[in-house]
């Protein structure tokens, strides 16, 4: 019925706008769309992430409300995160490792971005997978970090140096990042697979939406891929430096 | 005849988005049951939001035989009637009404109301719908553990919930409705998505936002606000349930149970209650903003007039929207935080009285004057007007922390409520359900059924909920099973509470009615023809009745006006659709 497909912007001009403030409002009320040249797949990832970040922002709080109102002494944090290497302990080195590797990746992936839009398959789905694989990488880590503290004896509802609430928020926190970044590297690794297999250049339809899909996505899976990264940053910050 | 100073929005501009491509069904699955299609999808949301109301509907009738006849039906003991309130008040705040405002009229209006074929992501949206099924059915499924649903009270207060004193406190019930409530945020995240994108990127050419009608408004912000505030409700969800499941002590502090002291110590139960209410106080707005917006076209379309202001009520819903995100404590003056929070909480919500007050008066002076049609919208929207003052009023008092402490927990809380977000939403929910049901089925609900259903629901409900004031001045505590022989509960309350409880049953009846005539209509109402109530709207200026998948046929319609041009002097018709050019200048647009 309806032959064109495109939910990305066209090429039309749009009508000229007053200037000024009043060009401002007259922008974004306007007809057909509120931010000009923002694909639907664009604003629903941004609004996600806005949704997203209130997530995060609650559990930080709650954590924060925890460890301010304890009684008890809250376990030092450059001791409990130091890593004992050649005989001698390490404050926070994991850490810092797993946080470069997670910056990292956010620069593979804006490079995978960069090269989308260029049309560059084979190098878009490289860095992709490259990311992904820094991904995996800081997941593993974060997995030996567990692993550690459980040996040691932190439990979600104990732990051996003080506040129970250190573990139960450690462990929820870093876990449902952990679990952001899991989801992002699958849907880093399907999204490599159909740059690389072409789909976006013979606009195969996808599985399940059976809707065209464009080089656009691998840009909207880059934003999944740096808001997890700044959240990472904050939880850095308030886990591990505070 | 009304000169209008020409402005951008005259003209209409070349497409900015082209047109989309829909999915299309091949089977009968995938037409009926899994579909793609936000008008299935809005029809779906509804008729699973309907039926598990009704099953609150019944609580409702449960918990009234036990006050007016308390000790009569052995079966409602203390623990089931903390039950039925508990599923009762959940059930209508989240499954009943945030559902089919959001998932059942915001699927079938966004699209319908913009000129769009569809959602953005009909996919998403698809799955929107089955989450919602299945939290519908987890929670459902607390009815049959051993030992029942959680008995918590809606607001699942710890440490309470999850202490074995609660009834489905230790068991599977408070269990079911955690994970219920965070499946339903998953889903609703899908849609609410959907809903937002909708909006703000896939108008119909000439559709600005100040051209959108309100409900369109209402649902808009009402979706913002449930984006950002049901996160709250769902950290909150999943630090309970590692309380209880894994042992951990976010929520619960040092405390005996029993005699036996509990490993539990250190957790913050006011947190919960912050958490609960930052998503709390929203939802109450994300429950009247499409009530809002839905009820303004209703009295515009069936009293023949402009909205009285439109760009001053699309305003007062943002504002409103805005500033409920910092009035949630004003549920907590009574619960031990520091009295200067009360003080802040209390002057932000009586600032809100402000814009609230101004969309009344502008819905009064709407009608002030019109050519007024008592259809059965009509009626309802009025209905509407009534009881919400009504519990618009009993908020300031409750507002202000010296009047709300004595009242707090007493049944004229339970009459504010319900005033304000139980009967006044509801009767819009059925005003819009006469006003769209020729759109979505192509026939009139039957009027005298019609009429009976309003007359009985709307003065039943009054009789229900306004002597509750009176029982809540006496001091009558709420979610008390039995209160005997006591001060507070003099004989005349028995009397009183008898009352009630008929009008529960009669008004419960009604619905029944209601139902019938759902069904009878569908076969036997009158043929309702494309636009029965001679609306300007674009959900009325469909191709086909029922609209067809994508809404439109060929071409998309193109929006000339805004969606008020009511009895517009000079016009040939008491009304112009939004699709109508506008060669003469003839419009209310700028004028208002
Ligand atoms: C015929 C209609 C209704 C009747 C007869 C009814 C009756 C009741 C009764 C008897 C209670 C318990 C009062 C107490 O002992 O504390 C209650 C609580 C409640 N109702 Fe309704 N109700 C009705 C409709 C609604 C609607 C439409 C809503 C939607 C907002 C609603 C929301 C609530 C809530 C949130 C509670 C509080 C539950 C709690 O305390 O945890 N009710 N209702
Ligand atoms: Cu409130």
């Amino acid at each position: 019925m309806h032959e064109s497909a495109k939910t990305k912007p066209s090429a039309t001009p749009a009508l000229p706008r007053p200037s000024g403030l009043s060009g401002f409002a007259a922008d974004w009320a306007s007809d057909q769309r509120t931010f000009k040249n923002v694909s639907w797949g664009k604003a629903m990832m941004w609004i996600f992430l806005l949704s997203d970040t209130f997530i995060f922002g609650c559990f930080l709080l709650a954590y924060m409300t925890a460890r301010m109102s304890t009684t008890v002494p809250w376990p030092n944090p450059s001791e409990v995160f130091a890593l004992n290497i050649g005989g001698q302990e390490v404050p926070l080195i994991l850490i810092a490792i797993m946080t470069f590797v997670l910056i990292s990746s956010s620069g593979t992936m804006a490079m995978a971005v960069n090269f989308g839009y260029r049309r560059d398959r084979r190098k878009t789905a490289a860095l992709m997978l490259l990311t992904a694989l820094f991904g995996a990488t800081f997941v593993g880590m974060q997995a030996f970090e567990w692993t550690k503290l459980i040996s040691e004896g932190v439990r979600p509802w104990e732990n051996p140096w003080g506040a129970a609430q250190f573990g139960s928020t450690f462990f929820m926190i870093t876990g449902f990042h952990g679990t952001h970044v899991t989801f992002g590297v699958i849907f880093l690794i399907i999204i490599a697979r159909k740059v690389w297999r072409g789909d976006f250049d013979q606009e195969r339809r996808g599985f399940f939406t059976s809707r065209k899909g464009n080089y656009e996505i691998v840009e909207i899976t880059g934003l999944y891929w740096h808001f997890v990264d700044l959240v990472w940053v904050f939880i850095f910050a308030f886990f591990y430096l505070w | 005849m009304v000169n209008i100073p020409s402005s951008i929005d005259d003209t209409v501009p070349a497409a900015e988005v082209e047109d989309v491509e829909l999915y299309h069904p091949h089977s009968w699955w995938t037409t009926y049951v899994f579909s793609q299609d936000a008008k299935v999808i809005a029809i779906q949301y509804s008729l699973t939001a309907i039926s598990i109301g009704l099953v609150a509907l019944v609580l409702s009738w449960l918990m009234r035989l036990q006050l007016g006849f308390p000790g009569y039906f052995t079966f409602i003991d203390a623990d089931r009637y903390y039950q039925f309130i508990t599923m009762h008040g959940m059930i209508m705040v989240i499954y009943l009404l945030t559902a089919l405002f959001l998932g059942g009229f915001g699927n079938y209006l966004i699209p319908l109301m913009l000129g769009a074929r569809d959602m953005v992501f009909p996919y998403a949206n698809m799955l929107s719908y089955w989450l919602y099924l299945l939290a519908v059915l987890v929670l459902a499924a607390g009815f049959f553990v051993p030992g029942g649903p959680t008995g918590a009270g809606w607001t699942l207060y710890p440490p309470q919930a999850i202490l074995s004193g609660t009834p489905g406190g230790q068991s599977g019930g408070i269990i079911l409705m955690l994970v219920s409530l965070i499946l339903f945020i998953i889903g609703f995240t899908m849609g609410g998505l959907n809903y937002v994108v909708t909006v703000l990127q896939g108008r119909a050419r000439g559709m600005t936002l100040m051209r959108m009608p309100l409900t369109i408004w209402g649902i808009f912000t009402a979706t913002v606000m449930a984006l950002l505030a049901f996160p709250a409700l769902f950290v909150a969800s999943v630090m309970m349930l590692f309380d209880l499941v894994l042992g951990t002590s976010f929520f619960m502090p040092a405390i005996v149970e029993m005699g036996t002291q509990l490993q539990h110590g250190g957790g913050s139960p006011i947190l919960f209650q912050h958490l609960f209410w930052f998503f709390g106080h929203p939802e109450v707005y994300i429950v009247a903003l499409p009530a809002f917006g839905i009820v303004s076209d209703l009295i515009s379309t069936h009293a023949r007039k402009n909205i009285f202001g439109y760009r001053m009520m699309v305003w007062a819903i943002v504002i409103i929207g805005a500033l409920s995100f910092i009035v949630w404590a004003h549920h907590m003056y009574v619960s031990g935080m520091n009295p200067n929070f009360g003080f802040f909480f209390a002057t932000t919500t009586l600032i809100i009285a402000v814009p609230t007050a101004i969309k009344v008066y502008n819905w009064v002076l709407t009608l002030w004057r019109g050519d007024i049609h008592l259809t059965i919208p009509m009626l309802f929207a009025l209905g509407f007007i009534v009881t919400f003052v009504n519990g618009g009023l009993t908020g300031l008092f409750l507002g202000n922390v010296v009047v709300d402490v004595p009242l707090s927990d007493t049944m004229f809380v339970v009459a504010h409520f319900h005033m304000v977000m139980g009967v006044a939403p509801i009767m819009v929910i059925f005003g819009a359900i006469y006003h769209w049901y020729p759109k979505i089925t192509g026939r009139m609900l039957d009027e005298i059924m019609g009429r009976i259903h309003f007359w009985v629901t709307f003065l039943g409900a009054y009789l229900i909920f306004f002597p509750m004031h009176y029982l809540g001045l006496l001091g009558a505590p709420r979610r008390y099973y039995e209160l005997g022989e006591s001060a507070v509960n003099p004989p005349s309350a028995h009397d009183l509470n008898v009352f009630i409880t008929l009008m529960a049953l009669t008004v419960g009846a009604a619905q029944m009615l209601f139902l019938f005539n759902l069904v009878w209509s569908l076969r036997h109402g009158k043929e309702a023809g494309g636009n029965p109530w001679r609306a300007t709207t674009l959900e009325w200026q469909t191709p086909t009745t029922p609209p067809p998948h994508g809404n439109w046929g060929k071409e998309l319609p193109v929006v000339y006006r805004w969606a008020y041009d009511y009895s517009v002097p000079g016009a040939p018709q008491d009304f112009i659709p939004q699709n109508q050019p506008n060669p003469d200048r003839l419009s209310m647009e700028n004028a208002s």
